[in-house]
């Protein structure tokens, strides 16, 4: 496998700044600072990591109500992001998106939706544009495993493939929508196999592995931009936290802690640091550093958005219309 | 004078102009390329702006419709042609949770410049699933323009005005019209989304009309004329913006409104005209406000019953009668 070491290096980062970043807004929202609601993306990091860092900042991604991950892979600062989740109009939509919503189309981030599978037709019409005026660049779709039940992921698959569009469907399969398993969502294990439906490559990977995640968006991202159309791409992972911080027992009521554990020690990061150190990619020490650098722009982000002052009044009227 | 042309022909020209204009403009819908949209009025761009900027696509509201969002956020001009209004409702979540939120959701970190055309009305004979005037629904919903122009020269110039436009918008044609000719001039021209226009003066009533509303009313204008009665009709062109200045000040003067639309009796265009003069013109009124409007039904296939499902100008006299009893 032949991946350069600065990415690998770059791979383990970006999972980490995700689970440092989710961990910390679980416990902010525990202790009442961040309002509303919060999904978090703990357990699934090796997919976004892995999938945006075969993307630029002209390459476009749509993302869901889980979008912490994707928007930091692709980029996102964090002091903008935590000041959005506080509300505070220093943040990315000056207070006015909140967590689901978080966006900026200068760095190709169309977007976190509220919707289940709103992002899909979003990025069908990121793809054209690319087709359109800037060949070479991709759109890249992230949803859930209950989206692709939804009629926007029928209708935008079968667009993208009969337009030949530069997208990229990443289906993250974490086997859950809300509450309701997969087994009783739909009478498929392996969403990829919708691809044929729509006679556009499919594939299945493992999402808890980021070499993997890495290499398949990679071929996926490279056909795209070579103008061979869309692919669907599902990777296979699982959500640690509740559907939202406040999903009583992490799910409690539709999965047993076993479960859970059994998925924990499937991690992700875990299982890039063995790699990384069997490889003898970093050491111990200098993954440590990371996670303790990582520890300090967090908490920098944090005090920015505790300092940064809340949207006047006014602002509410702002931005209605153009 | 100048030349005539219908309406359909009126929007032709107004997408030719632009697409010529800003390669960023394109068409997507539904037989909108080869057959030239269901009512023509694409015909002939895709023969000259090829089959990548007048894009034939699947029967795939929600895909086309989100498909302009995603576009119009990433640098282009999409103009989608929804075949009847009716069908909007498959691509509703694109409409009023994407399309109309993006720009304010994102802090104005996004701009989603994209025409959504509609048509509406009855009296084709297409029954109650594609003759339906819900339009007064996306009044509701902030962050969405809404052209309805009423004459083959606003057609033309609102449209060019709407696709310049950096805000999406519902452009609501009426189906019954596309036929109607006025005169257009050959040349490009804006006309502004959101300032109605006084189409006939008068001192005595005051009728705010949409679409085909609008000659029906001037027609019950002139023959009221010969009764005495000078009615002032007013081209409301845009729900949103809603030109509250222009209705009031005709309301101040008259001391009197009618509403005339096509949609349904409750909830329609009328209702939102009469909230905002009770809030703010209460005093001037002389007379109760009358919506003429569609009933409360949905549109029967019958002739018959379609027919009267329509509001006619006897409708407008009717009121204009029962306003006069207060004059």
């Amino acid at each position: 496998m032949d991946i350069p070491l600065k990415t690998v290096r770059q791979l383990y980062r970006t999972m980490v700044v995700i689970r440092a970043f989710e961990e910390k807004v679980q416990d902010l929202y525990a202790r009442g600072h961040i309002p509303g609601l919060a999904h978090l993306y703990i357990g699934e990091e090796a997919i976004a990591a892995g999938v945006c860092a075969n993307l630029g900042d002209k390459d476009y991604i749509t993302s869901t109500h889980r979008g912490h991950g994707h928007v930091i892979a692709k980029g996102a600062l964090l002091k903008p992001m935590m000041a959005e989740l506080y509300g505070k109009e220093t943040g990315y939509c000056k207070g006015k998106g909140g967590s689901m919503h978080i966006a900026d189309v200068d760095l190709g981030i169309l977007g976190a939706n509220g919707i289940a599978g709103g992002g899909l037709p979003i990025a069908v019409g990121a793809g054209l544009s690319c087709k359109m005026k800037h060949p070479g660049h991709v759109a890249v779709c992230f949803f859930g495993d209950a989206s692709s039940n939804n009629g926007t992921f029928h209708e935008s698959l079968n667009f993208a493939a009969v337009h030949k569009l530069p997208v990229v469907f990443v289906c993250e399969n974490n086997g859950f929508g809300i509450s309701v398993s997969q087994a009783q969502h739909q009478a498929i294990t392996d969403i990829a196999i919708r691809a044929a439906g729509y006679g556009m490559p499919g594939q299945t990977v493992d999402g808890n592995d980021v070499l993997s995640v890495y290499l398949a968006a990679g071929e996926a991202i490279e056909r795209a931009r070579q103008g061979q159309g869309p692919t669907l791409l599902e990777c296979k992972t699982y959500r640690w936290r509740g559907h939202h911080e406040g999903d009583p027992n992490q799910g409690g009521r539709y999965r047993s802690k076993e479960d859970i554990q059994a998925w924990v020690e499937k991690c992700p990061i875990k299982r890039f640091e063995q790699y990384l150190s069997k490889n003898k990619v970093m050491t111990k020490k200098q993954m440590q550093a990371v996670w303790d650098e990582v520890e300090l722009e967090i908490t920098g982000s944090i005090e920015f958005a505790e300092q940064s002052p809340f949207p006047p009044l006014s602002e509410m009227y702002q931005d209605v219309l153009a | 004078m100048s030349r005539v042309i219908t309406y359909a022909q009126a929007l032709n020209e107004a997408l030719a102009h632009c697409m010529d204009q800003d390669d960023s403009v394109f068409i997507m819908g539904e037989d909108v390329g080869r057959y030239g949209g269901i009512f023509q009025v694409t015909a002939g761009l895709q023969e000259r702006f090829g089959v990548d900027r007048v894009m034939d696509t699947p029967i795939s509201e929600a895909a086309f419709v989100g498909g302009a969002v995603g576009a119009a956020m990433t640098g282009m001009r999409p103009v989608v042609e929804i075949m009847f209004i009716d069908f909007i409702t498959v691509a509703m979540d694109m409409v009023i949770n994407q399309m109309a939120k993006m720009h304010f959701m994102f802090g104005g970190r996004a701009k989603v410049p994209m025409v959504i055309r509609v048509n509406i009305g009855a009296g084709r004979g297409t029954a109650a699933q594609h003759s339906q005037s819900f339009h007064a629904i996306f009044q509701h919903i902030p962050g969405i323009k809404i052209a309805m122009p009423s004459t083959p020269h606003d057609a033309k110039g609102m449209l060019i005005e709407a696709i310049q436009d950096d805000n999406p918008v519902l452009f609501v044609e009426h189906k019954k019209m596309y036929i109607d000719k006025g005169e257009v001039p050959e040349e490009a021209y804006t006309v502004p989304i959101g300032k109605a226009k006084v189409v006939r003066p008068g001192k005595d009533i005051t009728v705010v009309a949409t679409l085909n509303m609008v000659a029906k009313a001037l027609a019950v204008a002139e023959e009221m004329a010969g009764q005495g009665v000078d009615m002032e009709v007013i081209d409301l062109r845009a729900l949103c913006p809603l030109d509250r200045e222009a209705v009031l000040a005709s309301v101040r003067k008259t001391g009197t409104l009618i509403t005339a639309d096509e949609g349904c009796h409750t909830g329609n265009m009328g209702a939102e005209l009469a909230a905002m003069v009770a809030e703010h013109a209460l005093d001037s009124l002389q007379a109760p406000i009358i919506r003429v409007a569609g009933p409360d039904t949905p549109v029967a296939f019958s002739p018959p019953l379609e027919q009267a499902f329509i509001p006619s100008e006897q409708d407008l006299k009717d009121a204009v009668s029962r306003v006069l009893e207060y004059l």
